[in-house]
């Protein structure tokens, strides 16, 4: 069997469609977060995929990825720090009750 | 000339209003009196100082050494706004003959309304505001004199209407006297458009706002003109028609009288100022001032004559049925203003050849008298208001037992209006007629006959007041201290009141004395008044028999007043009524303005141009109520829909690749 | 033709990813959603490393498994009291989650489907960067390289780090 871009393509599909139900569905505001590192590791996935099959030896695509694997770690870091200091506010993170917040 | 004093006349009473407006409150009623009347004591003297050094000095400024020719000189000019090279807003100090007499008449009877208002205004609230308001008035009338150009005019124009405003408004409790300031203000407003317009169309034609250039050298200002017309009439003549309709709102002339009558709704002392002695003749100053211009158009001065004509002869027929004597009065100031306008408009280009200038003279002769003897009437009518606390002659009656000061003082007040030798009025009377005479028997008859009511009206008033009948003071006394009241029985003012009354009264024998051609005439030549025995004897004789006629009526009470107004009532109800001019009015702003005009155009405001908007208003509120859900706070939503809109997308890019 | 070795790592990959992402948003502990991402992301550097991207692969562990997710773990940590499960879902919200997840599932794999014949190629030949490469890459602005981003990830990375710090202090 052929090894195809398809192959790899159908798992981080299947990963980014799970960050989207997940990201939907969950209260917890860090199991939110879990859902979109899912979706943006997809993405990332997705980058390398295209670079490496169709464009080999050329580098934006992976380094598109590097730069994205960078921007997710600040964004994550940023995220929780907030998750934090809401959870000593309220003494919970549900994304319903952060809601009430802007009353 | 130095320029401090003319600078001090100016500055102090506006420093006094500032003082007085914005200090007041802080001061005692008396010290507020007192500084009030030491600044116009001050200014009063400066102006004399300045207005003799003019007339008496003899300097080569003022008057020509060679042809003995007085000049207009400018004492200071500054440039305010330049707007081309030839047309700039000035602001300076004029000195001519004209102007200096102003000089004197103004603070001089300022100042003596400052001293009577000490006693009549006593105790009352707003005493400090009444000095202030005074102040700012006196500022502005002498800023009006002395504007060497005629926007400068317009402003302080526009200021002596203002302070006019505030001081008739002084009641400001009252609802009359409410409605009477905003009557005498928007009605003066309303000329004052025209004399905008007319200001505009002249400075457009000429380009040119100074008086000097204007005066002396009227023929290159016709020239500049050149020949322009517009709807038959030359656009000199229509600019000098507008500009005097500025004048006709100002001083009353038919048909914009009819705010005065009912700005008598101001404090008395106030009238005598304003509305007898100074502003209200501001419009003949003004056509005193552009006369040059004026001569040059026949069509002009003919409309300035039919128009004062007009006026004299119904305002006398009005003040000879009026009940209140502040109205009857104020219709006398009308018809003596309408004198001077008339005499102004027959001193036509054709008989100053022969008559150098005469009705110019005479106006400005009787603008003068007419200031003393009308302010002593009025401070006089102030001092009987003051003692029997009513305007209406009703109440009054027999007075001459109790204020023989003030009877005295207004007997020679009436005297002097009604022209008899050799009280003031008759010298400047007798020449306006002679002026009349000059170019028109028409016009010389007519004045005739309006002189002759004027003594009768005043004397009517005069024995209605002092003789007639007398009333029950004593009783009326009781009853007021059966309620509580303070009450006497009437007598002269204090001091304050009679001084002032006593020094009118010396000025209204003596004025006429004065050889006034010697000091104002139209092109500055000396002019030696001889008095014309045929016209004088004739006007004279008329007017002793009208008072003997008003004797006759009034002096003892009876009933031949009653039965001569029911023998012709429709016209004296009509006259009673002022001829119904303010029903006219009303009619015109209410039916046809207001209902015709206005309502329908806040109709189509209201619900079309604020539908629509209240439409787009509606259409956006709805929408964003309906859409606001939208914007929850909640993340996962806004995912939900950004995926329906790239399925959506998608869909759509399938659809069509498809 | 790929060597039958490759093709059983292939689909263990495969496997891992799918079944880890399924578990990861539908378990109901927290901490194991945070462990099943930590094998979801490792899998995901094993297709880097398989792609010959090796510098990749080795960033995505640091950073990623090593850093991001050892984040997570404190915050849980930080934030649940040990026992806690998540709620049930609400059934209807499941349902819309679901939807909305198998309609962009659906769509995005019929368009691979149907649309892309490239998509069957096989993988083409490729030398692996060297470290050479990837460092002139960041610090070189020219042709394919990254100097401004580099710099500009740097600045953002410090922003927050102040931000995080001032966020999460204590008042």
């Amino acid at each position: 069997m052929d090894i195809t871009i398809l192959c790899y393509l159908i798992p981080a599909l299947v990963m980014f469609c799970c960050g989207v139900y997940g990201f939907m569905t969950r209260r917890n505001m860090i199991a939110m977060l879990i859902s979109l590192e899912l979706m943006l590791n997809a993405v990332d996935l997705n980058f390398v995929l295209f670079n490496r099959y169709l464009y080999p030896g050329s580098n934006e695509g992976w380094f598109f990825t590097l730069f994205g694997i960078a921007i997710a770690a600040a964004e994550t870091a940023l995220a929780i720090a907030i998750i934090v200091n809401l959870f000593h506010a309220s003494k919970n993170i549900d994304v319903r009750d952060v809601a009430h917040m802007k009353h | 000339m130095e320029i401090t004093l003319p600078v001090i006349i100016l500055a102090l009473p506006l420093f006094m209003f500032l003082l007085l407006g914005l200090t007041g409150m802080k001061m005692s009623h008396k010290a507020a009196g007192w500084l009030g009347c030491l600044g116009m004591g001050t200014v009063l003297v400066l102006s004399y100082i300045t207005a003799f050094t003019y007339y008496f000095s003899g300097s080569a400024d003022f008057i020509d050494p060679a042809t003995h020719t007085r000049l207009q000189y400018i004492v200071f000019e500054q440039t305010w706004l330049q707007f081309t090279p030839n047309l700039a807003i000035k602001l300076g100090f004029l000195l001519d003959p004209i102007s200096a007499m102003m000089l004197i008449v103004i603070p001089t009877i300022s100042f003596l309304v400052h001293v009577y208002s000490l006693g009549y205004m006593e105790g009352e609230k707003g005493f400090q505001r009444y000095y202030a308001f005074l102040s700012l008035f006196t500022f502005s009338m002498l800023g009006l004199v002395v504007a060497t150009n005629i926007f400068q005019m317009y402003i302080f124009w526009e200021l002596v209407g203002a302070s006019s405003f505030l001081l008739i408004g002084f009641f400001y409790t009252l609802p009359s006297a409410i409605s009477a300031c905003k009557k005498a203000f928007i009605v003066t407003r309303f000329a004052d458009l025209g004399f905008l317009i007319g200001i505009l169309v002249l400075s457009f034609y000429t380009q040119q706002l100074d008086f000097l250039p204007m005066t002396q050298n009227p023929q290159g200002v016709l020239a500049s003109m050149g020949g322009a017309t517009f709807m038959g009439a030359s656009v000199l003549t229509w600019a000098l028609v507008l500009i005097f309709t500025g004048g006709m709102g100002k001083s009353a002339m038919l048909p914009l009288h009819i705010w005065l009558p009912d700005a008598m709704e101001g404090p008395t002392p106030v009238s005598a100022l304003i509305h007898a002695a100074t502003m209200v003749v501001a419009g003949v100053y003004l056509v005193a001032r552009l006369f040059p211009l004026y001569m040059l158009e026949d069509a002009a001065l003919t409309f300035v004559t039919v128009v004062g004509a007009a006026t004299a002869f119904y305002a006398a027929v009005v003040a000879c049925t009026q009940i209140d004597i502040k109205r009857i009065l104020a219709f006398s100031t009308i018809s003596q203003i309408a004198f001077m306008m008339v005499s102004l408009g027959v001193a036509s280009r054709h008989n100053v050849a022969i008559h150098e200038g005469l009705g110019y003279m005479a106006s400005m002769f009787h603008l003068f008298t007419h200031a003393m003897f009308k302010a002593l009437l009025f401070l006089g009518a102030g001092a009987l208001i003051h003692a029997v606390h009513s305007n209406n002659y009703t109440a009054m009656g027999g007075l001459r037992k109790y204020m023989p000061i003030t009877h005295w003082t207004f007997l020679i007040g009436c005297l002097a209006i009604a022209g008899i030798f050799p009280f003031a009025g008759f010298f400047s009377k007798d020449e306006i007629l002679t002026a009349c005479f000059a170019n028109h028997w028409f016009w010389g008859v007519w004045m005739m006959m309006v002189a002759a009511m004027t003594a009768f009206y005043m004397f009517r008033m005069y024995f209605l007041v002092f003789w007639w009948d007398e009333p029950d003071y004593a009783a009326k006394v009781k009853e007021a201290e059966a309620h509580g009241h303070h009450a006497a029985m009437p007598h002269d003012g204090p001091l304050p009141m009679s001084l002032p009354l006593l020094i009118l009264a010396a000025v209204s024998t003596v004025a006429g004395f004065i050889s006034f051609g010697e000091f104002v005439t139209f092109d500055g030549h000396e002019y030696h008044i001889h008095i014309d025995l045929t016209v004088a004897s004739c006007s004279m004789g008329i007017a002793i028999l009208s008072i003997c006629f008003a004797g006759w009526l009034y002096m003892k009470k009876n009933d031949k007043p009653t039965r001569m107004a029911d023998s012709c009532r429709w016209l004296w109800t009509a006259a009673l009524h002022r001829f119904y001019w303010d029903e006219i009015y009303l009619f015109v702003t209410r039916r046809i303005i207001f209902d015709g005009i206005c309502k329908p155009i806040a109709w189509f405001d209201r619900h079309i141009i604020d539908g629509t908007m209240d439409g787009f208003a509606y259409v956006t509120n709805a929408a964003s109520n309906a859409i606001k859900g939208l914007q929850s706070g909640k993340v996962q939503l806004y995912l939900l829909w950004y995926l329906a809109g790239a399925v959506l997308l998608g869909a759509i890019t399938a659809i069509c690749l498809l | 033709m790929e060597s039958l070795g490759s093709q059983i790592i292939y689909w263990i990959i495969a496997a891992v990813i799918v079944v880890c992402s399924v578990l990861t948003v539908t378990t109901r502990k927290i901490l194991r959603a945070a462990t099943y991402l930590l094998f979801v992301l490792f899998a995901t550097a094993a297709i880097y490393f398989k792609l010959d991207y090796e510098f990749l692969g080795t960033v995505q562990i640091a950073v990623y498994a090593g850093g991001i997710v050892v984040l997570f773990v404190f915050a849980i940590l930080l934030t649940t009291r040990p026992g806690d499960n998540s709620q049930l879902l609400e059934s209807r919200k499941r349902t819309i989650g679901a939807l909305g997840a198998l309609c962009a599932a659906g769509l995005t794999g019929w368009a691979l489907f149907s649309r892309c014949a490239d998509l069957f190629t096989s993988l083409p030949a490729m030398s692996n960067p060297t470290m050479q490469t990837i460092g002139q890459a960041m610090l070189g602005s020219g042709y394919e390289q990254y100097l401004l981003p580099f710099e500009a990830i740097s600045v953002l990375l410090l922003a927050c780090i102040i931000g995080g710090v001032v966020v999460a202090r204590k008042r």
